[in-house]
This record gives C-alpha cells, sequence and structure tokens, in this order.
C-alpha cells in the first residue's frame, strides 16, 4: 500500500494522518513537499499521526527529521503522534526517541503546541 | 541445490519495484525457514535497506544493471545474498548514526539498521563483477535491539 497524507486544521495545528509505507520513492518526494508548502504557508505547528503507517524505512526516517529540522529552523515544531511498535522501535535503536516529542493522544499532543505558543 | 542447504535464487531489474519484490520473497523465505511474524519483518527490513543500496548507490538507478538475491536457508541459519554491479563502499567510512553530529543527518542509518536487523553482515567486492553483501540470521538468536 502505497503512502497517501491528508491533513485537518485542530485549532492552532496542523495534523497530518499518514497511512501505508513512508519508503523510498514519489511519495516521499510528495511528504517533503506537503511539510515544505504548510510552513511556507505559515503553518508551523504540524503533527504528523502515524497510527495507519505499516512500515518506514530509513529513508522515510530520514524524512521525519528532515521535516523536523525544517519546521525548527522556521520558529516551527513538528511532533509526532501514535507511533506503532515497529516505527517506535526503530525511532528507539536510531535513538531519534531522544530528537522527537511523540504523544499517544492528540488531544495531548494539541495543547502541548498551544502551551508552546503562550510562553 | 546442496544437501546442506535450500537455495533459491532470482534476478532482479535496479527499480524501486525490484526492492518490493525482493521484501515479499523474503517473508515467504523466512516464513519457510521457520522465523516468526517480527523476525520476518526485521529480516525483510533489513533485505530492502540492502536491495536499496544496491540499486541507488550500487547501480545507480540504471535499470539495465541487475541485483542478484540469493537466499540459503540451512537448518541453523538463513544466508541471504545481494550481489549488484557497483563498486561497492567501505563499511569503515560509514558514519555512525548515532553520534550527536549525524544525529539529525536525513540519510546514513541504513546500513545501520542492517547490523540492527540480522546477526553477520558483510561487504565484498568482486573485482570487475560488483559487490555481494551477505545476510547472515541464525535461528533461535532473536538480537536484543538498543
Amino acid at each position: 500500500m502505497s503512502m497517501k497524507a491528508k491533513t485537518r486544521r485542530v485549532d492552532s495545528v496542523t495534523v497530518v494522518d499518514i497511512s501505508g509505507r513512508i519508503t523510498l520513492g514519489e511519495d516521499l518526494t510528495e511528504l517533503r513537499q506537503l511539510i515544505r508548502n504548510l510552513l511556507a504557508q505559515g503553518q508551523k505547528h504540524i503533527l504528523l499521526n502515524l497510527a495507519d503507517v505499516t512500515y518506514i524505512d530509513s529513508s522515510g526516517i530520514g524524512e521525519l527529521v528532515s521535516g523536523f529540522t525544517a519546521a525548527s529552523n522556521q520558529g516551527g515544531q513538528l511532533k509526532l503522534l501514535n507511533l506503532t511498535k515497529k516505527v517506535h522501535d526503530l525511532l528507539q535503536i536510531t535513538k531519534l526517541l531522544t530528537v522527537f516529542e511523540v504523544y499517544e493522544d492528540e488531544a495531548t499532543a494539541i495543547a502541548s503546541f498551544q502551551k508552546a505558543t503562550r510562553v | 541445490m546442496t544437501a546442506e542447504s535450500e537455495v533459491i535464487e532470482l534476478t532482479l531489474a535496479s527499480t524501486l519495484k525490484s526492492v518490493e519484490t525482493a521484501e515479499e520473497l523474503t517473508t515467504e523465505v523466512c516464513s519457510k525457514a521457520g522465523f516468526d511474524e517480527e523476525e520476518q519483518h526485521r529480516i525483510g527490513m533489513a533485505v530492502h535497506e540492502s536491495m536499496i543500496n544496491a540499486v541507488h548507490h550500487g547501480n545507480k538507478n540504471d535499470a539495465s544493471k541487475q541485483v542478484r538475491l540469493r537466499f540459503q536457508i540451512y537448518p541453523d541459519r538463513l544466508e541471504i545474498h545481494i550481489r549488484d554491479q557497483g563498486t561497492g563502499f567501505d563499511l569503515n567510512r560509514i558514519p555512525n548514526p548515532l553520534e550527536a553530529e549525524n544525529l539529525l543527518k536525513v540519510s546514513g542509518r541504513g546500513i545501520f539498521l542492517i547490523r540492527s536487523f540480522v546477526d553477520e553482515f558483510r561487504v565484498e567486492k568482486l573485482e570487475g563483477r560488483g559487490t555481494e553483501v551477505t545476510l547472515v540470521k541464525h535461528k533461535n538468536s532473536r538480537k536484543k535491539l538498543a
């Protein structure tokens, strides 16, 4: 199953619901472009919902890192929601759980952005 | 086929579609060899990353170049050989992706993941004939992930 990504807005946060496989190929380019477009439109609070991601490879992990860095460089934040066990394990062994803010509950994740905004 | 091992072999074009084909075959072979679902996923991922290296880095996405995939099922282990037509790479020159200065790099995690998911990983330059990587996974040797 190829990757699909849909965006929705919750308060100040753009939630990107991603499903399928995040692997090297055209889909990865589309994800990169999607994140860059959101940032260019001033939508700098991005929450990637990975609940329905069935597979991610090293290139997909790299794309998450790329999005994180792009958001940070523009004064924004990119966080992760609902990691599957497989994705969680990969981020753990690559030490990226120390980089990303990861949430298991959407409301808590959304609130974390609002706290950051108020500070 | 030898008395000691069952051999499954195929030759693939250097395309991303071939990476998927290799993964699917790996799952079948791992199942046949007796690995559980989690191990099948990990070995499949090691093959996926090795195939990406062969297609993308070794054969430079040249669809006319081939990747040869060979599985050897032994009673105690599975060996997977992936041969491309590239010039190879030096494992000692690949940066550690866990180092602080590399943590936010976009690429460079493929070999690390392969090593995490199989028990042995070897790279051999075949003079004038490309590069072959060998992945070995022993049965009942679940590797503890860091």
